[in-house]
């Protein structure tokens, strides 16, 4: 601040004229992957103060999450963070399974957090490779995205679709893990540690890339916590705070992992981390994969009393409903779907919250009548009145669902707690003092993701 | 601290500001007056054995058209309704929406140092839409003030910037007030230099 | 006879259309999702490059091929159209992605319901999003277009926008 203040004095005894410029930067801009615009007040190269301006993806989410019915609010969830879309899914479905007051079984859990680490690593690898091309660093990039598309093979061979899967479903997952699936997380690991040690050579004693990211968007650990930062962009600056280790969901508290943190809290530092969880992740990946027990991977329904289809019958037609009531007919093989089995605590006319797996609903009548029912408005599941909050560990930080019900078959509000919305909110204060051109380094250990950022 | 014990030592340094609190599914919660809650909020972020350091979100919720939905939408044409559905008795129901303001505000906060969480609920009257803003104490709460006035139209008094976030300026009402129909869309406006 | 276009000229705008058609300078509009599989597509895997459209201009003016990509919503809609009038003709338009095509599910008071509303657009690849091989399909169907196109034909103007779309 020192120098400036003698320039600029200098310049006034000199009789020189000095002025502000005044540079935008976006909503399309070649060096930003991401729509922001940024309004930076220049003084000669140093950044005096900018205005972020963000929006420019609103689409919302949070309006159409009141519009369908839960699960339908799952294809949403998909597209808030697109670099990690299972992690969405997994956040929403356990604030959801919380307010239902389900637990799901054992093999799900599993399941969730290896695909949910396979789309860190995913997400990982697009921010450092976007981050590393937008200075220049190309080569980086191609390897990553590289990389990438061997976890996005696999994460197709679990759900089917590449990135936005839908494959969580509120009380359980979609499907089970396809039979041989060890042996490609395995080749796609393998060659995804050659990436990152490839881009550990090409990077992390480039002087280039150091010169240009150390030092650079620097924050300590009580302006991120005040800014509300989370993440691999807190623990840059040293605050070992994660959601797996400290408010922890599905099995993460049974697995073995370390959370890295930086000391310094600029750029180099949040590269590192990601580097490294990007490590950590495939090690926890590993460890569930080793430790995954069997069983199915849906919430379990409980059968009702059996009542003869005939005596049923007979009941409801002396108006004995109470007698009935939490049974389930044991009907002959022409009537099948009536001994279908209910969980009791689903206030749903099918009384199961789960969608069926497709080849279930395509495939014979149970199924197909299970999906009906719950996709039809005002049958779907209702849960109870109430609030909760669920936070899991996004890839950009604590990614949090808020959801009230009023007891219909619609969410009355779904909140989510975008991680990037935080971090883009001291983004002016991360740019204030340093020079223009490091602008881009530091938008790109951001991560800012549209979708999640304007929802 | 348990949730019990958080609602235990809010409530006891101020016994007139929390008008009620409960928790849900293990997620304890405040109902704190609009009057008090700047001095609760500093509270929370300053007491020792509080710490709530990280404003982890600000949201609100326009309960005007709480419980009140039909649900009935896929037999709406056809003119038969479906009545709501039957509950299920809940084994710890939920006490409601705090008051009967049209809106609430929402603060989560997390302390790193404690690691526990607390919601705090203000109930924000239709008229005079207007709360104490929180952004002096966390500047996390700048943006997500900036967004509840966007998407609301909730005031904040003290906010050093309320202005519009994620629509644009020319855009008339509060999209996520439940008075706003989904489909409503306004004409394009011209970018701005 | 006037009206029927010469040997020469047809020969010469089958020269013309085969140039143009592998050296498509693009422009990606990313705002969204789609913009993932638009990298997947770019990058070494599917190999755009082999299709003559491996180098995105980010520029409007030096490019001719607008690749909108991604959900448009009405703030950034005016971005969207100076962007399209900044580029010099011949130029055409690839709406990538479902919510560009017709604006997907996302069908409320935030979002532009299909770019055709605001622009004229040559190539519609849906899917939410698309594979990279429909996005390669949708070059190949764009490169046809260039192929065939008269280098004296008339492009069509965008048709006149409502003032207010209401629901």
């Amino acid at each position: 601040m020192s120098i400036e203040t003698t320039s600029t004095t200098a310049d006034e005894r000199q009789g020189l004229d000095t002025r502000d410029m005044m540079l935008n930067i976006g909503p399309a801009h070649p060096a930003m992957h991401g729509i922001v615009r940024i309004v930076a007040v220049l003084e000669g190269e140093m950044i005096k103060e900018t205005d972020v301006e963000i929006g420019y993806l609103h689409r919302g989410f949070e309006k159409m999450s009141e519009t369908v019915d839960y699960n339908g609010v799952m294809p949403y969830t998909d597209r808030l963070n697109y670099c990690s879309p299972l992690i969405n899914n997994v956040g929403y479905c356990m604030a959801m399974e919380k307010l239902l007051g389900i637990e799901v079984p054992e093999r799900c859990h599993y399941i969730r957090v290896i695909l949910s680490e396979i789309s860190r690593i995913g997400d990982h690898l697009t921010c450092v490779g976007a981050g590393a091309m937008e200075l220049g660093a190309f080569t980086v990039f191609l390897y990553m995205i590289k990389a990438r598309e061997f976890l996005w093979e696999l994460v197709e061979q679990v759900t089917g679709a590449r990135m936005t899967v839908s494959y969580c479903r509120v009380g359980g997952v979609k499907a089970d893990l396809p039979d041989d699936f060890l042996e490609p997380c395995r080749k796609a690991f393998e060659e995804t540690r050659k990436v990152i040690a490839e881009a550990h050579g090409l990077l992390t004693r480039n002087r280039i890339f150091t010169d240009r990211m150390s030092g650079v968007g620097v924050i300590s650990a009580e302006d991120a916590i005040a800014y509300g930062i989370t993440g691999p962009f807190l623990r840059g600056s040293g605050v070992e705070y994660d959601v797996r280790k400290d408010c922890p969901y599905a099995v993460y508290d049974r697995i073995d992992f370390d959370v890295p943190v930086g000391t310094t809290g600029d750029n180099m530092d949040r590269y590192l981390v990601r580097m490294e969880e990007m490590e950590q992740s495939m090690r926890i990946v590993e460890a569930a994969l080793r430790d995954i027990p069997g069983g199915p991977v849906m919430t379990n329904p409980e059968t009702g009393r059996p009542i003869p289809a005939a005596e049923m019958v007979d009941l409801a037609k002396v108006g004995n409903i109470d007698a009935i009531a939490g049974g389930c007919a044991v009907a002959g093989p022409t009537l099948e779907g009536s001994g279908l089995a209910r969980h009791p605590l689903i206030a749903a006319d099918q009384k199961q919250v789960f969608l069926p797996a497709k080849e279930n609903a395509y495939g014979n009548i149970e199924g197909l009548m299970q999906q009906f029912k719950l996709v039809m408005l005002g049958h779907g599941i209702r849960a109870p009145k109430g609030e909760v909050y669920f936070p899991v560990e996004g890839a950009n930080g604590e990614l949090g669902f808020y959801v009230v019900s009023d007891g219909g078959g619609s969410a009355y509000r779904v909140r989510v707690r975008p991680p990037c919305f935080a971090i883009m909110s001291a983004l002016s204060k991360l740019l204030e003092g340093d020079t223009m051109a490091d602008i881009v380094p530091t938008f790109g250990s951001i991560n800012m993701i549209g979708g999640e950022l304007d929802r | 601290m348990s949730p019990n014990e958080l609602i235990a030592a809010v409530t006891e340094r101020f016994p007139d500001g929390v008008t009620s609190s409960h928790v849900y599914r293990g997620d304890p919660t405040v109902v704190a007056e609009p009057g008090s809650l700047l001095e609760t909020a500093a509270f929370l972020k300053d007491d020792v054995n509080l710490l709530m350091n990280l404003l982890v979100d600000l949201s609100a919720v326009d309960y005007s058209q709480f419980a009140k939905s039909a649900n009935s939408a896929f037999f709406a044409s056809s003119g038969v309704t479906v009545g709501p559905a039957l509950q299920i008795p809940d084994k710890d129901p939920w006490p409601g929406p705090p008051g009967s303001d049209r809106f609430a505000v929402v603060y989560h906060f997390y302390s790193m140092t404690h690691k526990h969480r607390l919601r705090m609920t203000v109930p924000v009257p239709e008229l005079n839409a207007e709360v104490d803003s929180v952004a002096s104490l966390w500047p996390a709460a700048n943006w997500l003030e900036r967004e509840v006035w966007d998407m609301f139209g909730i005031g904040f008094r003290g906010h050093p910037d309320l202005r519009r976030i994620l629509m644009y300026d020319g855009f008339v009402g509060h999209p996520l007030r439940k008075d706003y129909p989904v489909k409503k869309r306004q004409p394009l406006i011209g970018p701005q230099n | 006879m006037a009206n029927e276009p010469s040997f020469l000229t047809t020969r010469l705008d089958e020269a013309l259309g085969w140039a143009r058609k592998f050296s498509i300078f693009q422009y990606p509009f990313v705002t969204a999702c789609c913009g993932m599989e638009y990298m997947a597509t770019a990058c070494s895997h599917y190999d755009v490059d082999r299709f003559g459209a491996g180098l995105p201009r980010f520029s409007p003016r030096q490019a001719d091929v607008l690749f909108v990509v991604g959900t448009i919503s009405h703030k950034m809609a005016p971005v969207l159209t100076r962007i399209h009038d900044q580029m010099a003709d011949p130029k055409w338009v690839v709406a990538f992605g479902v919510c560009t095509c017709t604006g997907g599910f996302y069908d409320n008071y935030a979002t532009v319901m299909g770019i055709d509303t605001i622009m004229p657009v040559d190539v519609y690849i849906p899917g939410c999003p698309p594979r990279p091989e429909m996005v390669l399909d949708g070059l190949m169907k764009l490169q046809d277009k260039i192929q065939n196109e008269r280098s004296t034909g008339v492009r069509p103007v965008a048709a006149e926008r409502p003032e207010i779309l209401e629901a």
